[in-house]
């Protein structure tokens, strides 16, 4: 590729240079001006008279004292509570990724050693479960949870997760075991281990890359989710972003949006710490079905 | 491997999958073919110094019983299927019957609630997933001309849209579209109209709704590309500007191919995740403008009332629209595994 960054025209490096500096912009501004933002008061973050007073905050000094407030922070997470939702998040996310990582690990591993027809079968029931909205799935949960009396709990919330996140972990996992040589386990059974201890000793070791990208995106469903956990958690037991979603139903109408901003600025936070550590795994494992597949 | 350890090994996945997907999907199918007892009326008798009136009131006794003996509800068979806010036969017949052309009769069908959630769902869909996978190309071939130590910052910047909670980012993007916002000031200044106000016009809040999907979904098409382009085969590009070929034929003939079966790919993830948009409309509160299947669904289950029957219907009706999509992917995936 040298050879053709020298023949490059200097129009063509110019446009070339726009388009990134244009994406950069629309993939990065919003966050910074939200984050800047939910240092002010409503007043100039949603400002009538000029939209840089959201910058310069005239507002947030006239009525704070100072140019920056954490005000909506002190909102969010002391009046309205949001440190439970937080919590109740990471009990969530942790237990989805250990559960489903362990069922996926087990499941691809045997789909990647298994040489007969209905793997494929399974591998295609499992793209058509992988293609259902979720919210298709929750009229059906509902009366059975209300009549078992399960609705409500994170444990449920944290069973259905791991479930709907199982046909993507199977096949990220499933494709990433037939990268590991099959003669590694096989060599094992000849030395006397069975399938189980074969796996637990031989593949176990050295199966920790693709465990932890696939564990990146289950974790990214069990965070993001909002269909699911609006719908079967109780108000108490709610996660951070279906209690976003009632800051918005509850507060808006209170003049405290700013609340809402301060809370989605903390669910940001996270993903974003985690995007900078694990940039190298997040992006070979969405490549990772394509460029095999 | 045997069939019996290949049994123990994918049991628990499989028993999850089953229990909480297929299952909810035969109950979903079964619900939707019953509705919720009507409520038993009974006449009571009030008499009082002045006389006896008799009044109706609901037998809460009788209900339950009924409600006991078949817990399901009544069969209504396609009743729910075909009622107001589903297939509306009837209403849409009356406005095929009534309408003077099809401008009239499309606008009067778009106005039912599933037809309206239909065309929306559907025009985000078609919208969306071609301009994901122009966009992400054209980032894609633009980050790969990039020197190499800038390139990890583009990727991480780049991701930020895609990894963020759709709820959560079309908050941020709504809040600075909102007429204060930076957005929305910028737009009226650029209009020239003060008054502009994307939240209450419906093509506009369209256009957001899409922009939107456009914006979460291109990183994704462009590090699938991205990944592509490093193992274009430098022997080919070499060989084809050697013969000649400009920058553009370059890209046509060499690594357009070579990008062919990546957009096989992006493109039926984002058929999928497109169809199921859902997030950005509650987030917009555009429901007055924009509905989609999966809101609509939502919807019915929210509230006061939880609508059982109706949401179970939307949802077998979205599964089918699922089903539909992907038949030719599944189809072709079933040809080229039996030509192996």
């Amino acid at each position: 590729m040298t050879a053709l960054t020298q023949r490059r025209s200097t129009a063509l490096n110019v446009l070339l240079i726009g388009i990134l500096v244009a994406w950069m912009l629309m993939a990065a501004f919003p966050f910074l001006w939200t984050l800047w933002g939910s240092f002010k008061v409503e007043g100039d973050f949603f400002s009538k008279a000029d939209w840089v007073n959201a910058l310069t905050g005239p507002l947030t000094q006239a009525e704070t004292g100072r140019t920056f407030t954490g005000a909506g922070y002190h909102g969010a997470w002391i009046k309205e509570a949001f440190g439970l939702a937080a919590i109740n998040t990471v009990i969530v996310c942790l237990f989805v990724v250990t559960i489903s990582l362990t069922f996926g690990t087990l499941g691809g591993y045997a789909l990647s050693r298994s040489t007969y027809r209905y793997t494929f079968w399974f591998l295609i029931i499992a793209l058509i479960f992988r293609a259902m909205p979720p919210i298709t799935l929750v009229s059906g949960y509902l009366p059975v949870f209300f009549q078992w009396n399960m609705w409500g709990k994170l444990s449920t919330a944290i069973i259905v997760l791991v479930a709907i996140n199982q046909p993507f972990t199977l096949w990220m996992l499933h494709s990433f075991f037939k990268n590991i040589p099959k003669d590694l386990d096989e060599s094992a059974m000849v030395d006397g281990c069975n399938r189980f201890q074969a796996f637990r000793h031989v593949i176990v070791p050295v199966m920790w890359p693709g465990v932890i990208t696939t564990g990146l995106f289950s974790f990214l469903l069990a965070y993001n989710d909002f269909a699911v956990t609006a719908m079967i958690l109780s108000k108490e037991n709610q996660t951070m972003v279906p209690k976003i979603a009632s800051f918005l139903g509850t507060t808006q109408t209170k003049g405290n949006v700013m609340f809402a901003v301060a809370a989605v600025v903390s669910v940001t936070a996270p993903l974003f710490v985690m995007i900078m550590v694990f940039q190298r795994q997040i992006v070979s494992g969405l490549t990772a079905g394509a460029v095999k597949g | 491997m045997k069939h019996k350890t290949f049994f123990w090994f994918v049991l628990p996945s499989s028993l999850a999958m089953l229990l909480f997907i297929f299952v909810p999907i035969v109950s979903v199918l079964v619900q939707s073919v019953y509705v919720d007892h009507e409520q038993v009326i009974k006449e009571v008798e009030n008499c009082g110094p002045f006389g006896c009136t008799t009044t109706t009131a609901v037998d809460q006794e009788a209900t339950q019983a009924l409600q006991q003996a078949s817990p399901l509800g009544r069969f209504a068979g396609l009743d729910t299927y075909l009622d107001r806010s589903h297939l509306a036969i009837d209403e849409v017949r009356a406005a095929w019957n009534s309408s003077n052309g099809m401008a009239e009769f499309y606008a009067k069908v778009v106005n039912l609630p599933f037809y309206k959630a239909m065309s929306f769902t559907l025009a985000y869909t078609f919208i969306v997933t071609p301009l994901v996978i122009i966009f992400g190309f054209i980032i894609a071939v633009a980050v790969n001309s990039a020197t190499r130590k800038i390139r990890g910052p583009l990727i991480f910047f780049s991701l930020l849209p895609m990894m963020v909670t759709p709820l959560v980012g079309s908050l941020i993007i709504f809040w600075m579209v909102d007429a204060r916002g930076v957005i929305g000031a910028a737009l009226q200044y650029l209009a020239g109209d003060p008054d502009l106000s994307v939240k209450a016009s419906t093509p506009l809040t369209w256009v957001m709704l899409m922009v939107y999907g456009v914006w979460h979904s291109a990183p994704f098409a462009f590090i699938v590309y991205y990944a592509g382009l490093q193992t274009v085969n430098s022997d080919t590009l070499e060989s084809a500007m050697i013969d000649g070929a400009s920058r553009w034929e370059q890209i046509r003939y060499v690594i357009i191919p070579h990008l062919l079966p990546l957009t096989t790919f992006i493109a039926l993830m984002q058929l999928m995740d497109n169809f199921r948009v859902f997030e950005p409309i509650v987030s917009f509160s555009a429901s007055a403008h924009a509905t989609s299947l999966s809101w609509a669904i939502y919807n019915d289950l929210g509230g006061e009332t939880r609508q059982l029957s109706s949401a179970a219907a939307t949802s077998v009706l979205t599964i089918l629209g699922i089903a539909i999509l992907l038949t030719p992917v599944l189809v072709r995936t079933w040809r080229d595994f039996s030509r192996k």
